[in-house]
């Protein structure tokens, strides 16, 4: 590229100005940035309506392409089947004598299950979603693993509620906007879910490690009981997460935990349901005014 | 550059008679491209790692390199504030690291006046890794050494789609300079 010319700007006393009036603007920005990153470091919430109002603006255009996303990929695997058909054959059958085994043994589970449900007379509650939205973008050029949900607080959502899909725990709303809502991923590294081994009720931490793996850590220290394949569920500790969503699967085990793979991949699912928050029921015993004032179910209490 | 596009566009915008390139957009046009490589995140792929180069910042500095001067040195500003409303990244680190990379590019075409493509794309790669790193550790992964290992495909993804990114800044350049506006 040639010299650009606007470097010396000549003898005339406007031009300059203006040169230097730009560089001036131009440093005033990058301090600016930098103030705006302290501020927004130390307080995650802040600029949260800024965000929220960028993500109402362009989420009609975003739910439009959303609905794409799936047609497009029918598309393409369409396609892909041509070249594949053989290894795919092969591979079904090899995987279907495989899963012959394994339907006998989740038989023998399922029946194991029921009796221990039984045995700990444990509702199948599952709350009523407050909303069904599709995910409409996610911020897949930061390291940070936010979603944007295609419904808002015009819909009912609210922070802090949690979003599953059909196979699993997805996130939990982090910040909403009239028509849209950000959701904070469980593979982000901020996230932290109350888990327990879905087998023994091992519990423990999932927390995200940003490259779409989840990093389990055992609350009880000592000999690390896990090995993989084990699933984990949510606990409902701590409130917030319903208990027994699906969370992942044991992949490696480490020194102090293991690490998982999200069930639920955001990826691959249609829908998600956002849930209203989940709150544990206080001991009948520990405060009888507040518990005859309140009905006992969970989803009673909201916020 | 020649492209695929580049007899027909060449026949567009050859100077005619009373006709000029409209200012408007020329002077909108790379404004706009930028942003809408911005809106990137409302694309529909959900991605559970980062994966997609940021593409506004590829834009810009390929507009950088294409036409220097046609952004003002404190483009970094406005733009990188409308690339943090999108991109999840912590507000103002967009501002800072945008503002910062223009003000650089703008020392560097003062500098080394004259360099080739392959220059450039080095200078580009330099800026994207660097911006994407610091970045990263602004988000929050100073101490995940497992999460740096895991951007290296959106390094190498981001490096190699500077030049795409560049000829599609051709392209629009082209565009722009369109004479549709009738003069006199």
């Amino acid at each position: 590229m040639a010299p650009s010319a606007n470097r010396r700007p000549g003898s005339s006393r406007r031009a300059q100005y203006s040169t230097f009036a730009s560089y001036v603007i131009a440093f005033a920005g990058a301090l600016l940035g930098a103030i705006l990153l302290v501020v927004s470091t130390g307080n995650a919430g802040a600029f949260a309506f800024w965000r929220s109002a960028a993500s109402d603006a362009t989420a009609p255009t975003a739910s439009a392409a959303a609905t794409g996303r799936s047609t497009g990929q029918d598309v393409w695997a369409t396609i892909a089947g041509y070249f594949t058909f053989g290894s795919h054959v092969a591979r079904t059958e090899r995987e279907l004598a495989l899963a012959r085994v394994k339907l006998a043994e989740a038989a023998a589970v399922a029946d194991e299950n029921r009796r221990l449900k039984a045995l700990l007379a444990l509702k199948e509650a599952e709350p009523r979603a407050v909303a069904t939205a599709r995910l409409i973008g996610s911020t897949s050029t930061s390291t940070r693993r936010f979603a944007t949900l295609g419904a808002g607080s015009g819909e009912g959502v609210q922070v802090g509620m949690p979003v599953r899909s059909p196979l699993g725990l997805v996130g939990r709303v982090l910040e909403t906007g009239q028509r849209s809502a950000r959701v904070l991923l469980i593979t982000d590294g901020e996230s932290v879910v109350p888990v327990k081994r879905a087998s023994d009720g091992v519990p423990a931490f999932a927390t995200g490690r940003g490259d779409g793996t989840l990093q389990i850590r055992l609350i009880t220290l000592g000999l690390n009981p896990l090995k993989p394949g084990d699933a984990f569920v949510t606990s409902g500790s701590g409130g917030l997460y319903w208990p027994g969503v699906a969370v992942g699967v044991v992949t490696r085990v480490t020194r102090d935990g293991a690490i998982a793979r999200p069930l639920s991949d955001p990826g691959m699912t249609e829908f998600v349901a956002v849930q209203p928050l989940w709150q544990e029921a206080a001991p009948q015993t520990a405060n009888p005014k507040a518990a005859t004032d309140s009905p006992p179910s969970p989803a009673a209490a909201v916020n | 550059m020649p492209g695929p596009f580049a007899e027909p566009l060449q026949d567009l915008t050859r100077p005619r008679i009373n006709r000029a390139p409209s200012s408007l957009l020329a002077l909108a046009l790379p404004w706009l491209l930028v942003m809408l490589g911005s809106l990137s995140p409302t694309w529909p792929i959900i991605a559970s790692a980062p994966v997609l180069p940021p593409l506004g910042f590829l834009f810009l500095l390929a507009w950088l390199h294409l036409r220097p001067g046609l952004f003002p040195v404190w483009a970094g500003l406005p733009l990188g504030l409308f690339d943090d409303l999108f991109s999840g990244q912590p507000m103002g680190s967009g501002v800072l690291l945008w503002s910062v990379a223009t003000i650089g590019m703008d020392y560097l075409e003062n500098r080394f006046p004259w360099r080739g493509f392959i220059t450039n794309w080095l200078v580009a790669s330099a800026v994207i890794v660097g911006y994407l790193v610091i970045a990263a550790q602004f988000a929050g992964a100073a101490s995940n050494v497992m999460l740096l290992i895991a951007m290296l495909p959106q390094l190498a993804m981001a490096v190699m789609a500077y030049p795409i990114a560049a000829q599609l800044v051709g392209l629009v350049d082209r565009l722009r300079l369109i004479p549709v506006r009738e003069v006199g």
